[in-house]
């Protein structure tokens, strides 16, 4: 039985955990290809305009995936966390999949929803893995091995070892963080940093310039929490309390030059995150902030122009600012 | 205290019946206007949606008139709406303006809390006076929605073009010169049995189209360019899908009564869309369904732009649209959105109603079934 998993969206937080998961059930899992352009335009087709870049890129890879396998895994993922949402578009995805996309094979499109308590865990994962087998204790043995996958996978993006260094189980490019003197944190939704194509590889752009790139997800998670929880309301939904946190713990860090977010257009979450994270770094640190928006229109160089001017300026930061800051406070006789 | 709150259709009007009633102060903010558009669009985020915009520029007009407690409900998610407060406390700050929010919710469910709120913007701890007030406030609600209904229903009718809707500036007016809901009662009271003498002319080849979508740009007439009055003038009577006081209804009483009409929505929903989507993303699938079986010529989703749990509706509509055999329409409203455009769609909508129910008419006649 051959099982597609889309590489979108969600994909680059819990692949481990769901390849592994079907393969110990003795699934064939396919995965679709890299994001690239073909796939784009298969997706900006086959949904509405209004739609947000990865959600279009993900009906595109569920288009390059449906004629391949006998089943796509797109499960309707409400919450992942009690009393936290991810974004409306992932509580309709199958819905907007199913009418978007013509001649589909099946799809197993399991509600996963925790937003009151993790409860319903072996029920959900039963469901999905009685597609393939019957045998409970077989879906639970094959969930406990996901889960060790799943936790060997944090760990290694712990360790300063980003979702793009990473191809399948293989860590293909181990970071010498020595060799980095300045560090600058991306933020983002994962399906829009470390996708290499539609993040026009912005990671290695960075490091290129001899950066250390941190994301959200290279920050210890109790301390995203405690600074996350600082807004007077609960980010209720799981990525923007995330990304909150890091952009607050980001701000007073003295080892972190600057602060990059990149998000896409029309994005519901990132009018108000990435609002908030910037008023923030503005009014209460001395770090440069800026925002960069992406679509399906590829133009590179803009982006590249834009990087380049963030990098000369942290780059110029480095090398004068601290030498004659008091300048103007002492030179001045009014 | 002086408190203020955001427009949202004619909601003002029983809030500040409300507030007379417990004989709190409020600063009301000037009518919706482009100008109040212009100073919410400049100070919000590029891509927020529509409605924190237009709340924004109501609430910078309202502490220029000396406000300086912002009243607000609250939710908790997925929809922005939740978070709306939060972002307009930032960007207010960033513009040096000192003002407090009150958002009634229970924050993790702490009712404490919610009372807490609710009896600091009462100014009383007395929650029967509270209460008896609330229920007044809903009642003057309740009628003021009812009265906008049948007028966007009976309008088209009309033997004198014109009538309602003299008469119903009239109560417009009426309310906002009034103190207390008493005497809001007593107009729309008026209102109701005047709107009966109007002459209508029942016979006429009138259309039927639901309003479904995104509930501020429904409810706000300046938000949709009054949407309902236009269809109106087109020769269609007009069901908006939502209303202020079914959205208090549900949210405040829904587990203890539970509409029958929420539940039916949901149901209808249920094969398109399964579970909420935040907003009212299901509602939208399931109001357009009902519309349908209802016999309704056509519907149309109105929504701003980049409102998320529409786009997901709005994702689906084209498989119910062939299902059902109904044209929609969508149409998404933004701070650019300019008024000729928009009628001219309405225009060529409603022709298109209209040929199509000809044709029906004459498939009807000439089929030998």
């Amino acid at each position: 039985m051959k099982i597609g998993i889309p590489r979108g969206l969600l994909y680059y937080y819990y692949y481990p955990l769901w390849t592994k998961f079907f393969e110990t059930l003795e699934a064939e899992v396919v995965v679709s290809e890299k994001t690239n352009k073909q796939i784009i335009d298969y997706g900006v087709k086959n949904t509405v305009d209004e739609a947000c870049l990865p959600v279009k890129v993900y009906h595109g890879h569920v288009i390059a995936l449906k004629d391949k396998v006998d089943y796509i895994f797109v499960p309707k993922i409400m919450s992942i966390y009690k009393n936290e949402y991810i974004c409306p578009k992932f509580c309709g995805l199958p819905e907007m999949i199913k009418s978007a996309v013509k001649d589909l094979p099946p799809i197993i499109d399991t509600t996963i929803d925790f937003h009151k308590s993790k409860k319903n865990l072996p029920k959900t994962v039963h469901e999905i893995g009685k597609i393939i087998t019957t045998d409970k204790k077989k879906i639970d043995f094959a969930f406990r091995e996901a889960i060790k996958q799943h936790e060997s996978y944090k760990a290694k993006i712990k360790d300063g070892i980003l979702p793009v260094d990473i191809e399948g189980n293989k860590v293909f490019k181990y970071i010498n963080p020595y060799k980095y003197r300045q560090k600058i944190v991306l933020l983002g939704h994962p399906y829009n940093i470390y996708d290499k194509y539609l993040s026009m590889n912005i990671i290695e752009k960075l490091r290129k310039y001899g950066l250390e790139v941190l994301t959200q997800d290279s920050f210890d998670r109790n301390i995203i929490n405690k600074k996350a929880a600082t807004m007077d309301k609960k980010m209720f939904w799981s990525f923007g309390r995330k990304v909150l946190g890091a952009a607050f713990h980001a701000m007073e860090r003295e080892d972190i030059q600057g602060i990059i977010y990149l998000s896409s257009f029309g994005c519901g979450l990132d009018s108000v995150i990435a609002d908030i994270a910037e008023r923030r770094t503005r009014r209460s640190s001395e770090k440069p902030f800026i925002l960069l928006t992406l679509d399906e229109h590829t133009g590179e160089a803009g982006i590249d122009t834009r990087i380049e001017a963030f990098v000369d300026m942290i780059k110029w930061r480095g090398k004068n600012e601290n030498n004659f800051s008091t300048y103007g406070e002492y030179i001045s006789t009014r | 205290m002086k408190i203020t709150f955001p427009h949202m259709g004619n909601t003002y009007l029983p809030v500040k019946a409300m507030f007379d009633d417990l004989g709190v102060e409020v600063v009301l903010p000037p009518k919706n206007s482009k100008k109040t558009l212009e100073i919410g669009t400049k100070y919000s985020p590029e891509l927020i949606c529509l409605p924190m915009k237009i709340n924004l520029g109501n609430y910078i007009q309202s502490i220029e008139k000396g406000a300086d407690t912002i009243l607000v409900t609250g939710s908790c998610g997925p929809c922005r709406y939740g978070y709306f407060a939060e972002v307009e406390k930032e960007i207010l700050k960033d513009l040096g303006y000192d003002v407090e929010f009150v958002i009634l919710e229970a924050p993790d469910g702490d009712l404490k809390e919610f009372y807490n709120r609710v009896s600091r913007v009462a100014n009383t701890k007395n929650m029967i006076k509270i209460g008896k007030s609330l229920k007044n406030g809903i009642q003057v609600l309740r009628k003021l929605d009812k009265f906008e209904a049948s007028v966007l229903k009976l309008r088209p009718y009309e033997k004198n073009k014109g009538e309602i809707d003299t008469l119903y500036k009239e109560l417009i007016k009426n309310l906002e010169k009034s103190t207390g809901s008493s005497q809001m009662i007593k107009y729309i009271h008026q209102a109701q049995e005047a709107i009966k003498d109007i002459d209508l002319q029942k016979d006429r080849d009138v259309l039927k189209v639901g309003i479904v979508g995104e509930i501020y740009t429904i409810i706000e007439d300046f938000a949709n360019i009054d949407i309902g009055k236009k269809l109106n003038e087109l020769g269609a009577e007009v069901h908006k899908s939502h209303t202020t006081s079914g959205w208090v209804l549900e949210h405040l009483f829904y587990n203890s009564i539970g509409s029958t009409r929420e539940k039916q929505v949901r149901k209808a929903a249920k094969p398109y869309m399964k579970t909420m989507v935040g907003g009212h993303g299901r509602e939208t699938i399931g109001n357009t369904i009902l519309y349908t079986k209802e016999g309704y010529d056509g519907v149309i989703q109105i929504m701003p732009f980049t409102c998320m749990p529409e786009i997901v509706a709005m994702s689906i509509l084209p498989k119910l649209q062939q299902e059902y055999g109904i044209p929609i329409l969508t149409l998404i409203i933004d701070e650019m959105t300019g008024e000729a455009g928009y009628v001219t769609r309405l225009e060529a909508y409603i022709d298109l109603l209209r040929n199509r129910r000809e044709k029906y008419k004459n498939e009807k006649m000439l089929s030998w079934r």
